[in-house]
C-alpha cells in the first residue's frame, strides 16, 4: 500500500515538467521514436534520453530498442483506485486459496498418522 | 465533493489441491479450518470472524492495520450443494463506507482423489473508495489531471 503511494508521488513528480508533459501528449497518439519526441523540443537528444528515462523509472512510459532506435510508447500503469481494488482482491484470495492448501495438506499427513 | 461511481470486475481462480473433495469441502464449512485459513488464524474465530455456513447463514471477517480504517467483510450463503458448490454474496465495508459488493461462486469438482477448486468473483467496486480508504485528500483530482494529460487534453 505504501509502495503504491511512494509510486503514485514519483508518477506526479514525473509529470510536473512541461517537457515531460509534452512527450507524454505526444504519445498519447501512438508510439514515437527518441528523436521523434526531441523534434519539437528545444533541447539535446541527450536530455530527451534522460527525461525518458524519469517517465520509464515511473512506469509512465516504457521503451524498447528496434534496431538502432529506441522506441518509446505510453504504459497505462498508473493504476486507479478502482484497478487496485479488484488487483488486491485477487491477491487476496490468491493467497488464501495457498493457505487452504497448506491447511488440507497438513490433515492429509495427520490422517496418515493416525 | 463525493463522486458517485461503480466499476465491475470479474475474476476466476482455479487451484487443484491433492485431497479428496470431501475433505477440501470441510475446509469451507467447519469454522475453526476456515477461521485458519479465511481469516488467518484459529484465534479469529469469535474474534472478528464468524460463520455460520447455511443457505441464508452469514459469514463476518473484520479487521485491519491498527489506527486504520475497521475493514468489514459480510456475506450471506444463498446455495450450497455438498461437495459441489458454494454460492454467496458479499459486502466489504471499510469503517462505514461500503466499499463493494459481489456474488461468489466456488465449485469443487472430484479429480480421482483430488479437488480442482473454482472460485469466480463478479463484484461491483463503488465510489472509488481506495483500498487504503484514507488516501489523502486530492488524489482523485490529481488522477484527473493524469488521465487527462494521458488523453491529450491538459497543456
Amino acid at each position: 500500500m505504501l509502495d503504491q503511494t511512494i509510486d503514485l508521488d514519483r508518477t506526479f513528480q514525473a509529470l510536473a515538467d512541461k517537457s515531460r508533459r509534452c512527450m507524454v501528449e505526444r504519445l498519447t497518439l501512438g508510439p514515437a521514436s527518441v528523436s521523434e519526441l526531441a523534434e519539437p523540443l528545444a533541447m539535446s537528444l541527450a536530455a530527451v534520453v534522460q527525461h525518458v528515462q524519469v517517465l520509464e523509472a515511473c512506469g509512465v512510459v516504457k521503451t524498447e530498442k528496434v534496431g538502432r532506435t529506441r522506441m518509446c510508447q505510453i504504459e497505462p500503469v498508473a493504476m486507479t483506485a478502482a484497478e487496485r481494488w479488484i488487483t488486491d482482491r485477487r491477491r487476496g484470495w490468491e493467497s488464501r486459496l495457498d493457505r487452504l492448501g497448506d491447511i488440507l495438506s497438513e490433515v492429509v499427513t495427520t490422517e496418515e498418522k493416525s | 465533493m463525493t463522486l458517485s461511481t461503480v466499476a465491475h470486475d470479474t475474476f476466476v481462480i482455479e487451484r487443484i489441491y491433492n485431497v479428496p473433495v470431501a475433505q477440501t469441502f470441510r475446509a469451507w464449512a467447519d469454522p475453526m479450518l476456515k477461521a485458519r485459513w479465511f481469516a488467518g488464524s484459529a484465534e479469529a474465530l469469535g474474534a472478528g470472524y464468524e460463520l455460520d455456513f447455511r443457505v441464508g447463514g452469514r459469514e463476518v471477517n473484520r479487521g485491519g492495520p491498527p489506527g486504520g480504517p475497521v475493514y468489514t467483510y459480510q456475506s450471506e450463503f444463498r446455495d450450497i450443494v455438498p461437495e459441489q458448490r458454494i454460492v454467496y454474496t458479499n459486502e466489504m465495508y471499510a469503517d462505514e463506507a461500503r466499499i463493494s459488493v459481489s456474488v461468489a461462486t466456488v465449485q469443487f469438482r472430484s479429480q480421482e482423489a483430488t479437488t480442482q477448486l473454482v472460485l469466480t468473483e463478479q463484484g461491483v467496486f463503488l465510489d472509488g473508495h481506495d483500498t487504503v480508504a484514507e488516501r489523502e485528500e486530492g488524489t482523485r483530482s490529481l488522477l484527473d489531471s493524469l488521465g487527462a494529460i494521458l488523453n491529450g487534453g491538459a497543456s
